[in-house]
């Protein structure tokens, strides 16, 4: 039997399926499926400094193979996460991961030095939020601003720290260079593709907030090609989501250049789909003859 | 036990019973044993991203019963399915109706809003039922809930069956027999129940819909605005904290 456990940034994971951020909530609610050990990590719902309430209803809408969210990073705030839910997750053996949000650096920065005390094992930084009006993708469009912002949080952060990439850029590899190159020990991608749907009876967008962010399976054909670009431009782990629902889909992510993986939507259909995914994977790599999941990685053979 | 669990269920009965309006037995005993009034199940439609939320229109042994109206491609693909085909149901969701006994109850339910009321309403001590509809072709349940023992009262826009008017003014009848309403309906009805109420110092429940994801409280989009008795506003979730609200927290167009 392979082994599915993977290492990234010195933090061991039971198996390379990381539950996507703004999915999974804090854990609770599917720990009612299955012991969350089944899972290499959880990715908790975005944090911010301050709690904030989130967008007006309504914050989803569905299209052919994916969806479009605009929560709009409803939260209880750092300290209130730290105090009342922690606690909790971090002794459900699977490693717990703080994914941050803010309006400005020096949020980021704050909430980073409260976590850094913390027992979180690592802090994810989203600099590529579509459903805020002030910071969240502005961060993570341009080189120099994810830069700025890499080398400030990194400067006060003392756990791991993976930066998280906006898909609604020019150039996704020169993004993760700048990441790289100011400290960042991990990067995850992709975020949401900016979208919308519109009532054709009333003319108004589904979505409250007019626009939202896409995910699912139509969203996995980018998420690999960008996955292959950012691998082939940093050294660093590159974690690989968007879109993934089959252990074909995990694999495939792996072969691009996934050192782990995030799933989200997939968990809305199917809430037993990581174990589903991790059962594939074993015996897809036994099949393979790989003794790890590491052994997968970056394989792919371009043209 | 599991509080609630993503398992098969079996079309074991099937009946349009208005037009484009289906009622459906779906066979699992496990889930229709845990499963209270006024919660939902959560169905996965092959070839859908997302699940559809319906509520639980009764429990009978080892079934739950639901009814639903078509709307748009998932419900249009749940209705042509074939008795024995077998569906993912995401279920028991949500907290339903809270029923005191010895107490006398309106049910309130307009047009597909009326499914819901049934299994709350076999709880009640004492039940009235006043249900809604567009018009005579509409109508639905109202048998199921007469042998419920439910007083039922039926009111239609048009005037086609039953009293001609709307829900609020049958209800006005008889609030002073009454200790507390239940209802789930359009919000326009939703928000002129709970306004009758709240004139006449009776406690009302809603049962709200909202585009939903997870369906258990994780992902946070089926939003609702409440307020609390200090005033301060936040977004509850209809899947985890509703689909049922006291009508005097809820902000409504929020
Ligand atoms: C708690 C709850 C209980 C419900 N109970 C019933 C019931 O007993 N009987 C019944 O006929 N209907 C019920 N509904 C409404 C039902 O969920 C929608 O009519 C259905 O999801 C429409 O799906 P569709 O693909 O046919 O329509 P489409 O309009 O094509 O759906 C597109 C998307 O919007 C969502 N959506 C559209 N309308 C609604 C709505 N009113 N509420 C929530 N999501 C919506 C769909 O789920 C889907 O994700 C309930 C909704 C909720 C939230
Ligand atoms: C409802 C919802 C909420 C999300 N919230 C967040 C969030 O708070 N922070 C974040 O970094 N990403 C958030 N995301 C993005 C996911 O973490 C992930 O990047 C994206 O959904 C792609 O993966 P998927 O196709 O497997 O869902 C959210 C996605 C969804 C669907």
């Amino acid at each position: 039997m392979a082994d599915l456990g993977v290492s990234i940034c010195g933090v061991r994971l039971n198996n390379p399926l990381i539950a996507a951020s703004g999915t999974f909530g804090f854990g609770r609610e599917y720990s009612e499926f299955y012991p969350l050990e089944a899972l290499g990590g959880i990715s908790c719902k975005g944090i911010t400094l301050q709690p904030r309430l989130g967008n007006p209803p309504p914050r989803i809408a569905e299209g052919k193979n994916g969806i479009l969210n605009s929560v709009g990073l409803q939260n209880p705030g750092v300290d209130r996460f730290i105090s009342e839910d922690l606690p909790w997750l971090s002794e459900q053996n699977t490693a717990v991961i703080a994914n941050i949000a803010g309006n400005t650096v020096e949020d980021y920065c704050q909430m980073a030095e409260k976590l850094s005390d913390s027992a979180v094992d690592m802090i994810e930084m989203n600099i590529s939020c579509p459903n805020v009006k002030h910071g969240g993708v502005a961060f993570g469009t341009s080189c120099e601003s994810v830069g700025n912002i890499t080398r400030a949080v990194r400067e006060r952060c003392k756990k791991p720290l993976i930066v998280k990439l906006s898909p609604n850029v020019a150039d996704i590899a020169d993004i993760a260079r700048s990441a790289e190159a100011e400290g960042a020990d991990a990067v995850s991608l992709i975020n949401t593709l900016t979208g919308m749907r519109i009532d054709i009876e009333t003319g108004r967008p589904i979505l409250k907030n007019n626009t939202g962010g896409m995910s699912g399976p139509a969203v996995f054909p980018v998420a690999v090609r960008m996955v292959w670009q950012v691998k082939n431009a940093v050294k660093i782990p590159v974690i690989g989501m968007g879109g993934i629902s089959t252990w074909q889909d995990a694999a495939e992510m792996l072969i691009a250049g996934a050192d782990a993986l995030q799933i989200g939507t997939v968990l809305f259909n199917d809430p037993y789909a990581p174990i589903k995914i991790c059962r594939g994977l074993s015996d897809f790599l036994d099949r393979k003859g790989l003794k790890s999941v590491a052994e997968l990685t970056a394989t792919i053979k371009p043209w | 036990m599991k509080k609630y669990d993503s398992q098969l269920f079996e079309l074991v009965k099937k009946r349009e019973i208005a037009p484009d309006i289906f009622d459906f037995t779906l066979k699992n005993g496990e889930i229709a044993k845990i499963t209270m009034p006024g919660q939902f199940v959560h169905i996965a439609i092959p070839g859908m991203v997302l699940r559809r939320p319906i509520s639980v229109c009764d429990v009978e042994n080892d079934c739950i019963r639901i009814v639903f109206r078509i709307k748009g491609e998932g419900t249009r693909t749940l209705s042509q399915a074939k008795i024995g085909d077998k569906f993912d149901l995401l279920a028991p969701l949500g907290n339903g109706f809270k029923v005191e006994k010895g107490k006398t109850y309106a049910f309130v339910g307009g047009g597909i809003g009326v499914p819901p009321m049934l299994y709350s309403a076999k709880q009640a001590d004492r039940a009235y039922a006043v249900l809604g509809f567009a018009n005579k072709d509409a109508v639905i349940l109202c048998d199921d809930f007469r042998a419920a023992g439910c007083e039922t009262i039926v009111t239609t826009d048009d005037g086609s069956f039953g009293i001609h008017g709307f829900v609020t003014d049958a209800l006005r009848d008889i609030i002073d027999k009454i200790d507390g309403v239940c209802a789930c309906g359009p919000i326009p009805m939703l928000k002129a129940v709970a306004e009758l109420c709240r004139e006449n110092g009776k406690p009302c429940q809603v049962s709200l819909e909202e585009r939903m994801g997870c369906g258990i409280g994780a992902c946070l989009v089926c939003a609702c605005k409440t307020k609390s008795g200090d005033g301060v506003e936040e977004y509850k979730h209809v899947c985890k904290n509703g689909p049922v609200f006291n009508a005097e927290e809820v902000v409504w167009n929020g």
